[in-house]
């Protein structure tokens, strides 16, 4: 499985988190697509913790997080 | 000619109780913008990185920049700069709210205050009116009561700056609260003005407008501002919608949220704490400060009670790093900050010191007054904080000295998770490397706000940085800190940097007080109000080895998580970081000096 985090905005109508087979993604864009989320309203995609691209290559027990643009300190 | 600077400011001696207003020299003020660069210069000349800060002989100065109270966006921010009890080093703590924009307008860049009262007074600024007026009845009170108290008395429209209960015992985390939860925060300001007897500043003028050097011009320039912040994802949409709190969820997903006093750094619980949490269950409305388009203040319903909420800060210390996953609990505990005026960075991470204390031993719980200091307590997390404020026992009086002083008073002090005595912020600079140069190096000890090195590392703005890699860091840290230091003297506010850019602030000086900066002549300023820092550092007694992290940063691996195993690399930045700001052993060379005209 491949555990998908949603934040702040992005959770509007798709929930908080969602499970997704492997079988069918094979990078963080085809998530993406899948999710209806455009590429350019994801300003933080994190692949385990660590900051990645949507041509990143996905697999069994990734967890994806996505966030829309956000701050503050 | 026509300048935003009032070129006046109010000198007030408690002990011989004089007013004087003197010249503020033009030529100076835009040496240093004003602020934090023009207030450190003013008590660097004055001898006070010598005095003890609690003493009549430190000095406190609340001081605005030029662009406070001008049309500009956020213009309307204020910095305390004193020498912090604290830390015994700068202390320059800034904050919004109308306040300053109030001092502004009644004629005034910057109130000096020195010496001491022989009984609770408050100052009253109406104007050319400015009087002491005795406080002994407001003296104990609350901060939202003073407030009510002085606004009853002196107009709805005059704004109140108080110390609390906390200040007025001279405890190092005490603060300087203003609009009920606007706050001067860190480094122990507030007990430097519950020392001189000090309890409130009231702050009314009649004018409501500051005139500026090219009217036209700034309109041009604050339009373009107000469009880049209007179009920027964080300024226009993020910050505005979830407040700071948002973070919460990114910095824990990046594994790098200090957990249970920074043993680990991934809580599971987090979301039930975040910005998005907060606004689904206490909001409000949004809060904003004076001339503020951003608005990433939060209004929430406390039992039925409409407070200002809680920022990333003190959800993260009161929850992660207390391993509290209860949001309503922080959102009470972080009200009482406000209300008995204690730093809301400082107390918590306090807190969660003390339950490291508890948990390893050193502290029991006939210590603990009937409320053990257990992980994940809300109970402790509110009790705690009361405590601290009234300081109605002994173990709160000694935990709201700050949690350098309380772990060494255990012989532990590795537990205080601290820079320079002051605690660190949000963010594991374990798994965020540079970060850990930014709090290494604060003048003012551990803090974030000094050069947010988790915008490009972290939020990948202005440009993605790899958050683990060492390569750069010390030179984006320097431009930070830089820039930084330019936009707290100038009176706006630090979240409009992730719109704006050095040439913004640049055009934005120049069009109100008539200077000429460029790019690199603004960033001059900042780099030369960086080092006057440094220099009253080092006369206060600062050492080379005062630029490190507590040993937990440096040796103890991240335990689990996304950024499991991973340690500060200081021992390779520090040096990258001294040779691009031209300094040797921690401080300047004569060269840097010379270069930044401050020789
Ligand atoms: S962005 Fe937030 S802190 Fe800054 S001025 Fe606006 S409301 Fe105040």
């Amino acid at each position: 499985m491949i555990e998908i985090r949603l934040f702040a905005t992005l959770r509007e109508n798709r929930g908080k988190i969602l499970f997704f087979e492997p079988e069918n993604f094979r990078d963080a864009d085809s998530i993406l697509h899948e999710l209806n989320i455009p590429a350019s309203d994801v300003a933080i995609l994190l692949i385990n913790g660590m900051h990645s691209q949507p041509r990143d290559s996905v697999k069994d027990g990734d967890v994806i997080a996505l966030f829309p643009p956000v701050g503050g300190g | 000619m026509t300048t935003s600077y009032n070129l006046k400011m109010l000198r007030v001696n408690l002990t011989e109780k004089s007013i004087k207003t003197e010249i503020l020299d033009e030529a100076l003020a835009k040496k240093f913008i004003g602020g934090r660069g023009l207030g450190t210069k003013i008590l660097y000349d004055e001898g006070v990185a010598k005095v003890d800060p609690l003493s009549p002989a430190n000095k406190l100065v609340f001081i605005n920049g030029p662009l406070t109270g001008c049309n500009v966006p956020t213009g309307g921010r204020y910095m305390v700069v004193t020498k912090s009890p604290l830390t015994g080093m700068i202390a320059s703590s800034n904050s919004g709210g109308v306040w300053g924009a109030r001092l502004k307008y009644a004629g005034y860049d910057a109130v000096i205050v020195e010496g001491k009262a022989d009984a609770p007074v408050y100052l009253s600024i109406h104007d050319d009116k400015v009087e002491l007026l005795p406080a002994g009845d407001l003296w104990g009170k609350e901060s939202t009561v003073v407030e009510e108290i002085l606004k009853e008395k002196h107009g709805k429209d005059a704004s109140v700056l108080n110390i609390g209960p906390a200040g007025e015992q001279l405890f190092e985390l005490a603060c300087i609260m203003n609009e009920a939860d606007r706050a001067a925060g860190r480094s122990g300001v507030g007990a430097v003005m519950g020392s001189k007897m000090l309890k409130a500043i009231v702050c009314a003028s009649t004018r409501t407008v500051i005139e500026p050097f090219d009217k036209e011009k700034l309109r041009e320039v604050v339009t373009e501002s107000l469009r880049k912040i209007r179009e920027n994802g964080v300024t226009g949409q993020g910050l505005p919608t979830y407040g700071t709190a948002v973070l919460v969820n990114i910095v824990n997903n990046i594994g790098s949220f200090p957990t249970r006093n920074w043993q680990e750094s991934y809580f599971a619980d987090a979301d039930k704490t975040s910005g998005e949490t907060l606004k689904e269950k206490y909001l409000v409305k949004q809060g904003y400060c004076h001339r503020c388009p951003i608005g990433c203040g939060r209004v929430i319903n406390l039992n039925g009670k409409t407070v200002g909420g809680p920022e990333y800060e003190p959800i993260w210390a009161y929850g992660a790093n207390c391993g509290v996953e209860d949001l309503e609990a922080i959102n009470e505990a972080n009200y009482w900050c406000n209300e008995l005026g204690l730093d809301a960075i400082g107390a918590p991470t306090t807190i969660a010191a003390a339950m490291e204390l508890y948990q390893k031993g050193y502290l029991k719980d006939e210590d603990c007054d009937g409320v053990p200091l257990v992980w994940g307590s809300a109970k402790a997390i509110v009790e705690w904080t009361k405590h601290m404020g009234y300081g109605d026992n002994k173990l709160g009086r000694l935990m709201a000295s700050g949690s350098y002083r309380l772990c060494d008073h255990y012989g532990v002090p590795e537990f205080s998770m601290s820079v320079k005595k002051q605690e660190m912020p949000a963010y594991d600079a374990r798994g965020i490397q540079g970060i850990g140069i930014t709090y290494a190096t604060s003048n003012r000890g551990g803090c974030h706000v000094r050069g947010y090195m988790i915008s490009p590392e972290v939020l990948g703005l202005p440009e993605p940085l790899n958050r683990l890699a060492t390569e750069g860091k010390a030179t984006w840290t320097k431009i930070f800190q830089d820039l930084t230091a330019v936009i707290d003297s100038s009176g706006m506010c630090l979240f409009t940097s992730f719109a704006l850019g050095a040439p913004d602030y640049a055009g934005l000086l120049n069009a109100a007080t008539g200077t000429n900066y460029d790019v690199e002549g603004v960033l001059k300023v900042g780099e030369r109000i960086y080092n006057i820092e440094r220099l009253f550092n080092k006369e206060a007694g600062m050492v080379a080895g005062d630029d490190t992290l507590p040993k937990r940063i440096l040796n103890e691996p991240i335990p689990s998580g996304p950024s499991k195993g991973e340690v500060s690399k200081l021992n390779i930045t520090l040096p990258q970081y001294y040779e691009v700001r031209g300094w040797v052993d921690a401080f300047p060379t004569e060269a840097t000096l010379k270069r930044l005209d401050l020789l």
